[in-house]
């Protein structure tokens, strides 16, 4: 029955993997809305203009870096080399971490330089890049957090997975998750 | 990807996807099955009567604050006895009890009875069956949506308890009242637990959405092409989709929101004087900001909950007049049109916030071009009807109520969406009597229409028709006697949300229309019970379904076993050949889905 369902149904992409595009729809409505008020806002006064601290640039550079690694180890799965997949996942995941603790570095920077990010006196302007960059934060810890179960997953013995839909699924998002933050960073950086 | 492996990717690793028979031996528990069930039905049904505890709760609250309205001289010690010191005193509701009754009713009534108990309902029930699936696309994902759903009723209900009461500040939730605790008793900890049971509650909506529009697009069976799908599906996929991608930015809103309150940011706050706190040191917000947040979600809200009750009611329709819908694709056409420019007419929500009247012109043509694809779909009912060999089924009646009231509420709607009228009509009991009936009634008809229509299927047995006709006579008479004269307050000037009209001079005439509203409230209200007798005593005692297809619909959902198991179909899942509405066809009275076309068949 598998066999004769699927003969017809193959070309069709797994639900899976779909029901992960319709979230990153959903997504990037949520980041939409949010750069939405904060042009909107910014169109109004009382507005502080500030630059971005360095360190984004470096944890932009690093995103990047950790999608390759991403690349790397769904390529591996696929070639059955599961000690590079176990290696690439990994070091995806630290990039993710260290991608976290540079944005934390960045936010530090700019209080060093006095710009009240929360609290009474803040300006909205840096409320916003709070805001923002922390919501992306926070889907980059859910990657993390995803990728880790894959790689509890490759160590456990007890199962035996050729399927690469989950990595695949994962892969995608992390990707995602990589775009919406260069999309982020040039936004934030361009109107200011 | 087929059905099978979704349905079994839990137990893939267990055992082999077994042969050609589907007859599924899960040892279920009793928790399994009815509390944390992955089975679409079962979850439909969680939603169903969730959602009709709180329309229950809901219709009780506005019966509350009626009876405040229509009898504000009165005394009602016996009230105080029940809900105790903080909401009556003297016999009468407080004024922040009644804000607070206000402001539940509309959160509760648009999203927890008609958003979740609506399309979390039907959705859930109707697209595997219609679409032949064995279950969702992520039956998980699809648990966790309902249980999201359940944990925000927890929330929100318990905001009912705390010593300074509920959110009193309107189901609109705008700051600054909504963000400055000390602006009211409501803002306080019943905020709080508001914004809790709002955020629990998007990410519910967008788990089942996600789900929704996967399953319609990936999970259908042979032959059912897109344009073979009921329109039920069609409508259920356009609420997914316009949910999707509208809650997330009422979050958006709602985290900023949720940073002025508790973080001290500026985000909506400027330049406010709290009285008894003196002057906050917030600059540089912007209230409007919220309100345009909000309605981007708000303005798709009313079609997340109107659309499933027109799909519904299509079906309905061309099932109980034996006729195929007349227009099919433009239904579809409509219904594509209705969802785009949802997202198109927010501002219209804003037209006396101060907004530019230029680009409140262009709302007004936006706001009013959705006439167009709402006249298409009441012609289409109506021809659908006309002249066919209609059966008066209760769920017939209540379709038919359906676009009754969805006429009757949209023609006030093009009054409404004109910016210089507005100006006028805006915040009075005009724009109650508006939504009401077009959106709020109307839509409980479709669920009343889908409820009665598709109950033999949910349970196996037939609800008491008779308890049927008499709650159909009464709460269409009552809603048309509820709604019908707030059109001439609102248009007297009358303004909504008040406590007390008999003070000013200028409402006091209306005592005795405002009395004979609340009067017959509360007996609509009453007549509710009547259904809910019958739909809690019909699931246990009511007339058994011993046909497979009691409605001789054409549709998927009637080639399963009366009472279907998970998995929903015993044996292969029926290829589909046609479209759903083969009615009175080639001499015949119905053609199901799922027969061949014939060699002689005239081509459709």
């Amino acid at each position: 029955m598998m066999t004769a369902m699927s003969t017809n149904e193959q070309k069709r992409i797994h639900p899976h993997k779909f029901t992960l595009w319709v979230g990153i729809g959903s997504i990037c409505m949520m980041f939409a809305g949010l750069t939405s008020a904060y042009i909107v806002k910014r169109n109004q006064s009382n507005w502080l203009e500030f630059d971005l601290p360095v360190s984004f640039w470096y944890s932009s550079f690093v995103i990047l870096l950790s999608s390759v690694f991403m690349h790397l180890s769904v390529k591996s799965f696929k070639a059955r080399e599961i000690s590079r997949y176990k290696m690439f996942i990994t070091l995806t995941a630290s990039l993710g971490l260290v991608f976290a603790l540079l944005q934390w570095i960045g936010f530090t920077a700019l209080g060093n330089h006095g710009i009240q990010l929360l609290g009474q006196g803040s300006n909205p302007a840096a409320s916003f890049l709070v805001v923002i960059v922390c919501l992306h934060l926070l889907h980059v810890a859910g990657g993390v957090i995803a990728l880790l179960v894959m790689l509890i997953k490759a160590y456990s013995s007890r199962s035996k997975n050729y399927s690469s839909v989950s990595i695949e699924v994962v892969s995608t998002y992390w990707h995602f998750v990589d775009v919406l933050w260069i999309y982020l960073f040039i936004f934030l950086n361009w109107i200011k | 990807m087929s059905n099978e492996a979704v349905l079994h990717a839990h137990e893939a690793a267990v055992h082999q996807v077994h042969g050609d028979h589907h007859e599924h031996h899960h040892h279920e528990t009793f928790i399994t099955k009815y509390v944390f069930s992955m089975d679409h039905k079962m979850i439909a049904k969680q939603f169903l009567i969730t959602g009709m505890v709180w329309a229950v709760l809901g219709g009780l609250m506005s019966v509350l604050f009626r009876i405040q309205l229509g009898y504000p001289d009165a005394h009602f010690p016996w009230l105080q006895d029940i809900l105790g010191k903080w909401w009556v005193q003297d016999g009468r509701i407080t004024p922040q009890a009644y804000y607070a009754l206000v402001t539940t009713h509309g959160t509760v009534l648009v999203f927890f009875v008609l958003t979740a108990g609506l399309s979390g309902t039907f959705a859930n029930f109707l697209i595997p069956l219609q679409v032949g699936a064995r279950d969702m696309a992520s039956p998980f994902m699809n648990m966790l949506s309902y249980w999201f759903f359940f944990t925000a009723s927890l929330v929100m209900l318990s905001s009912m308890f705390v010593e300074t009461g509920p959110f009193s500040g309107g189901w609109t939730a705008y700051p600054p009242l909504s963000a400055l605790g000390d602006a009211s008793p409501g803002s306080k900890t019943g905020m709080d637990l508001w914004l809790i049971a709002m955020a629990l509650f998007v990410i519910s909506s967008l788990l089942g959405g996600l789900n929704y529009i996967a399953t319609v697009l990936n999970m259908r069976t042979k032959g059912m092409s897109m344009t073979r799908m009921p329109l039920t599906i069609w409508a259920l996929f356009f609420t997914a989709v316009l949910g999707v991608l509208s809650f997330p930015v009422l979050f958006s809103g709602f985290i900023l929101l949720i940073f002025d309150r508790n973080f001290g940011t500026s985000f909506y706050l400027s330049d406010i004087f709290v009285n008894g706190v003196g002057a906050l040191p917030n600059e540089g917000g912007s209230a409007i900001l919220y309100q345009h947040l909000f309605w981007f979600l708000g303005h798709p809200e009313v079609y997340i909950i109107l659309l499933p009750a027109m799909g519904m009611v299509s079906e309905i329709l061309s099932t109980n007049a034996r006729k195929p819908i007349f227009g099919y694709m433009a239904m579809i056409g409509s219904l594509f049109a209705i969802a785009v420019l949802a997202f198109l007419v927010w501002a219209h929500h804003m037209f006396v916030t101060g907004l530019n009247p230029f680009l409140g012109s262009i709302f007004v043509l936006l706001t009013l071009l959705i006439a167009v694809p709402s006249a298409i779909k009441v012609f289409n009912w109506l021809t659908t009807i006309w002249r066919g060999n209609i059966r008066f089924t209760p769920g017939m009646l209540f379709a038919i109520g359906f676009v009754s009231l969805f006429i009757s509420g949209g023609l006030t709607g093009i009054w409404l969406g004109n910016s210089a009228l507005d100006i006028h009509l805006h915040d009075t009991y005009f724009v109650i009597a508006h939504f009401h009936i077009v959106m709020g009634v109307a839509s409980m008809f479709g669920m009343f229409a889908g409820i009665y229509h598709w109950f033999p299927k949910m349970y196996g047995r037939y609800l008491n028709n008779t308890l049927a006709y008499i709650h159909f006579w009464v709460t269409i008479a009552g809603a048309y006697m509820i709604f019908w004269p707030m059109h001439y307050e609102g248009l007297a000037g009358m303004p909504r949300r008040y406590y007390d009209y008999s003070i000013w001079e200028s409402f006091k005439q209306f005592a005795d229309l405002n009395r004979f509203i609340s009067t017959i409230a509360i007996i609509v209200f009453a007549t509710q019970l009547l259904f809910l007798f019958n739909f809690f005593y019909s699931i246990f005692k009511g007339r058994k379904v011993t046909q497979q297809n009691p409605w001789n619909s054409n549709t998927l959902e009637w080639t399963t076993p009366i009472r279907p198991g998970h998995g929903n179909w015993p044996g292969e899942i029926p290829e589909v050949h046609r479209w759903a509405y083969d009615y009175g066809k080639d001499g015949r009275d119905f053609i199901p889905q799922t027969e061949p076309i014939g060699a002689d068949e005239s081509h459709h």
